[in-house]
C-alpha cells in the first residue's frame, strides 16, 4: 500500500523522468545514502574494511564496467583482469612520476588511460562477434599481464617486480600506503562507486545507452535503423573499461597497497567479475551490486562457517566454496537468467499490487 | 648448415608435438559444438579431472579421504591397491560417461533453447565446480601419472639425425607416443562419425535438431553420447599431458590454448583443429625462439590469443569454418 506511484504527482517533464518515479524508492536511496556516507565510516574497523567493505566497493565499480559492455552491449569480454592491470599500472606511473597530483585525479586518469587501451582492444569487436570476440579478448588479458610482467619500465626497475603504492593523502588525511584508516579508504571508494553509478545509470537510460542495447538485441537491425556500430560498441568499450581502469586503480593502491600482476589480474579475476555480473544480472546496474556484493560476502561467510564453526581445514573450505559458485552459476542461469535483479524486480512489482494480486 | 636453423627447426618440431596436444583438446571442443551447439568451457577441467580420476583409482585413493577424514576424525586414504593402468583406463571411462549422463540430466536439459552465451556461461560454471569437485575428491597435489608411456628423449632419433646431418635432434619419446594415438584417435572418430549408425544420428543432430528429432532421432541419448566421446578425447588429453608434466592445475590451463586453436580452424571443423593445433603449437615455439629473447621471453602466454586475434580480424570464421551469414 506504501509502494506505489498513486497519489505522488508529477507536474514537470524533469520529475516525469527521473530515475526512482516511486517515492519509497527515493527515500529508500537517501537513506542508504545516509547510512553508507554518514553511518558506516564512523562503525567501520579493519576487519570489515578489508574483508567486506572495500572489495564489495571496488568490485561494484567493475561489475558495473563490465555490465554496460556485457550486459548492456552485448559484448562478451574475458579481459576484465586486464584492464584493470592496466588501471593498477597507469596509477602507479602516475603516482610516482607526478607525486604532488591529487589522488582523485590519478584514478580518473588512470581511468582515462584504459579507456583508451579499452578502445584498442575493442576494435576487433567490429569484424569478430560472439564466442569469437570473447576469445579475441582473452588475448588483451594475457598481452597485458604479460605486458606488465616483462616490461620493467612499468614497475621502475623494481627489483622484485611488484609495485607498491606510495602515501598519498587527500584533505590531510592518507588514502594509500600503511598509514591509511579504514574509514578513509571506504569514503575514498564510496565516492567513486556513487560517481560511476550515477554515470553508468544516466548512460544507460539515454541515447547512448539505448544505442548500446540496440547494438546487444541485434546489431544489424541496430545498424539498418541507423545506429553506427563503430561508434556504439566503441563508445561502450570506452566508458566499460574506464570503469575497469578506476577499479583496478582502487583494487591496487587503496585495497592492497602492492600488487604482483600475474596473481592480481590473471584470468581468475575476468571470471570472478564475470560470475558477479551473471549472478546479479545482466544489463543492470542494481544487479551489479547485488553480484558484486553477493560473492564478495560468500567467501566470507562460508569461511566463518565451515573453517569457523564446523573447524574443517582451510583448502577444503576452498575447494568446496569453487563447487559453491560453479553450482550457483548453473542454478542461477537455469532457475533465472536474469539473476537477482530480476528477484528484486518481481518483488517490487508483487509490492504494489499487493495486498491486491489482480 | 648453421647450427641456428637446426635450433629452429629442433624448436619447430617440439611445436609440432605440442600442437597435438592442443588439437586434442580443440578436438573435444568441436565434438559438442558441433552436435549440441555448446561451447563447452569445462573441456580442459574434463582433461584434469580425467586424469586425476585415473591416477586416483589406479593408487586406490578413497575418494573425499580428506573431507571424510576431518569431519569423522577417521584417518583413511587408501584402499591399498594398485591396479594396472588398462582397467584404471577403463574404470576412469566409466566415470566419465557417468558425468556425461549427469551434466545432461541436470544441466543441459534445463537449458534447452537457451542463447548460446548463456550455454557458454554455464559451462564456465561447470568448469569450476568441477576443479572444486576434483580437488574435494583427490586432493589438490601434484600427482605423477604412471601409465607405462616411454620418457626421455628419443635416443635412435638423436643418434640417426647426428649421423646424418651432424647434429642430433632431442624429441621426446612421450612426445612421438602422443601423435600417434592422436592420429589413431582421430582416426576412430572420423570413422565412428562416417560409417556407424550412432555416427550418422551424431551428423544429423549436428546439422538440424528439429530435423534430427523428427526422423526419431533420440536427441538427449546423442547429447549424452557427445559429452561421453568428449570425455574421453579429455582423458587422451589428460594423460598424455599429466605424463609429461604431472597432473596439476595447470592442465585445466590447456583449455584456454585451446581456444583461439579453435579459432583459427574454425569450430565447427575436425580438420580445422587439428590444423589450428599444429599452427599454434608451431608458432608459439618459433616465435619464442626468434622474437622471445628480444622482448623478455615467456611470448608462449599470449602469442596464441594474438595470432589469433589478427587473424580473426581477416576471416571472421577461421580457416575451415561454415561461412557465417547474417540475416535480419
Amino acid at each position: 500500500m506504501l509502494y506505489r506511484e498513486a497519489g505522488d504527482f508529477k507536474t514537470t517533464y524533469t520529475d516525469d523522468n527521473q530515475t526512482f518515479p516511486i517515492k519509497a524508492d527515493r527515500v529508500g536511496y537517501y537513506v542508504i545514502m545516509a547510512v553508507a556516507f554518514g553511518v558506516i565510516p564512523f562503525l567501520i574497523n579493519d576487519y570489515w574494511a578489508s574483508a567486506v567493505l572495500l572489495p564489495f566497493l571496488i568490485y561494484g565499480i567493475a561489475a558495473i564496467g563490465l555490465n554496460i559492455l556485457v550486459g548492456y552491449t552485448g559484448q562478451l569480454s574475458l579481459g576484465t583482469g586486464g584492464f584493470m592491470a592496466v588501471g593498477a599500472y597507469a596509477t602507479y606511473k602516475l603516482m610516482t612520476a607526478f607525486p604532488d597530483l591529487n589522488m582523485f585525479f590519478v584514478v580518473i586518469l588512470a581511468g582515462l588511460i584504459t579507456a583508451v587501451v579499452g578502445v584498442l582492444f575493442g576494435l576487433p569487436s567490429l569484424r569478430i562477434k560472439g564466442f569469437y570476440l570473447a576469445v579475441a579478448t582473452l588475448a588483451a588479458q594475457f598481452f597485458l599481464v604479460w605486458l606488465f610482467n616483462r616490461v620493467p619500465w612499468f614497475y621502475n626497475y623494481s627489483a622484485s617486480g611488484q609495485i607498491s603504492a606510495p602515501e598519498r593523502t587527500i584533505f590531510g588525511q592518507a588514502v594509500t600506503g600503511a598509514e591509511s584508516l579504514p574509514a578513509v579508504a571506504y569514503l575514498f571508494c564510496l565516492v567513486f562507486l556513487v560517481g560511476s553509478a550515477w554515470l553508468a545509470r544516466n548512460l544507460t537510460r539515454g541515447s547512448t545507452g539505448r544505442k548500446w542495447m540496440a547494438i546487444r538485441d541485434m546489431d544489424i537491425a541496430a545498424e539498418i535503423i541507423g545506429v553506427d556500430p563503430l561508434r556504439a560498441k566503441l563508445t561502450a568499450f570506452a566508458v566499460s573499461s574506464f570503469f575497469v581502469g578506476i577499479s583496478g586503480a582502487l583494487f591496487f593502491s587503496v585495497y592492497l597497497g602492492a600488487v604482483e600482476v600475474g596473481e592480481v589480474f590473471g584470468i581468475n579475476k575476468s571470471f570472478l567479475v564475470l560470475f558477479m555480473i551473471i549472478i546479479g544480472g545482466l544489463g543492470s546496474i542494481f544487479g551489479s551490486f547485488a553480484g558484486a556484493a553477493f560473492l564478495v560476502l560468500l567467501p566470507v561467510f562460508l569461511k566463518n562457517v565451515l573453517v569457523g564453526t564446523m573447524g574443517w581445514p582451510t583448502d577444503l573450505a576452498a575447494h568446496l566454496e569453487f563447487m559453491i559458485v560453479g553450482a550457483l552459476i548453473i542454478t542461477f542461469l537455469i532457475v533465472e537468467p536474469h539473476g537477482l535483479a530480476q528477484l528484486w524486480r518481481v518483488t517490487k512489482e508483487k509490492l504494489r499490487l499487493w495486498p491486491f494480486p489482480h | 648448415m648453421p647450427e641456428q636453423f637446426y635450433w629452429g627447426l629442433e624448436a619447430a618440431f617440439n611445436g609440432l608435438m605440442t600442437g597435438v596436444l592442443y588439437a586434442l583438446v580443440a578436438l573435444g571442443f568441436v565434438l559438442i559444438y558441433k552436435a549440441s551447439g555448446i561451447f563447452n568451457y569445462a573441456q580442459g577441467v574434463m582433461a584434469l579431472f580425467a586424469a586425476m580420476t585415473l591416477v586416483g583409482i589406479m593408487e586406490g585413493q578413497v575418494p573425499f579421504s580428506h573431507l571424510i577424514n576431518a569431519t569423522f576424525g577417521t584417518e583413511v586414504h587408501h584402499f591399498g591397491w594398485h591396479l594396472p593402468a588398462v582397467l584404471g583406463i577403463l574404470l576412469t571411462v566409466g566415470v566419465m560417461i557417468l558425468f556425461a549422463w549427469v551434466v545432461q540430466k541436470v544441466v543441459f536439459k534445463h537449458l534447452i533453447g537457451q542463447e548460446p552465451i548463456i550455454l557458454f556461461m554455464a559451462t564456465i560454471g561447470l568448469a569450476y565446480f568441477m576443479e572444486g569437485l576434483g580437488d574435494l575428491m583427490w586432493g589438490s597435489d601434484i600427482k605423477t601419472l604412471k601409465v607405462g608411456l616411454p620418457q626421455g628423449t628419443n635416443m635412435w632419433l638423436d643418434e640417426t639425425t647426428y649421423r646424418l646431418f651432424g647434429y642430433g635432434f632431442f624429441i621426446n619419446n612421450l612426445d612421438i607416443v602422443a601423435t600417434v594415438i592422436a592420429i589413431a584417435l582421430v582416426a576412430a572418430l572420423v570413422m565412428f562419425s562416417q560409417y556407424t549408425k550412432q555416427g550418422r544420428a551424431m551428423r544429423a543432430v549436428a546439422d538440424d535438431h528439429q530435423a534430427a528429432l523428427s526422423v526419431g532421432i533420440n536427441l538427449n541419448f546423442i547429447w549424452v553420447l557427445v559429452w561421453s566421446l568428449a570425455g574421453f578425447v579429455a582423458l587422451v588429453a589428460g594423460v598424455m599431458w599429466g605424463a609429461s608434466s604431472g597432473v596439476q592445475f595447470s592442465l585445466s590451463l590447456i583449455a584456454l590454448k585451446a581456444l583461439p586453436v579453435l579459432m583459427l580452424g574454425g569450430f565447427t571443423s575436425i580438420p580445422g583443429a587439428i590444423v589450428g593445433g599444429l599452427i599454434i603449437g608451431v608458432g608459439e615455439k618459433l616465435f619464442e625462439f626468434i622474437v622471445g629473447p628480444m622482448v623478455g621471453g615467456a611470448t608462449e602466454n599470449w602469442f596464441a590469443y594474438v595470432l589469433a586475434l589478427i587473424f580473426l580480424v581477416f576471416r571472421p570464421q577461421g580457416l575451415f569454418g561454415d561461412k557465417i551469414i547474417e540475416r535480419v
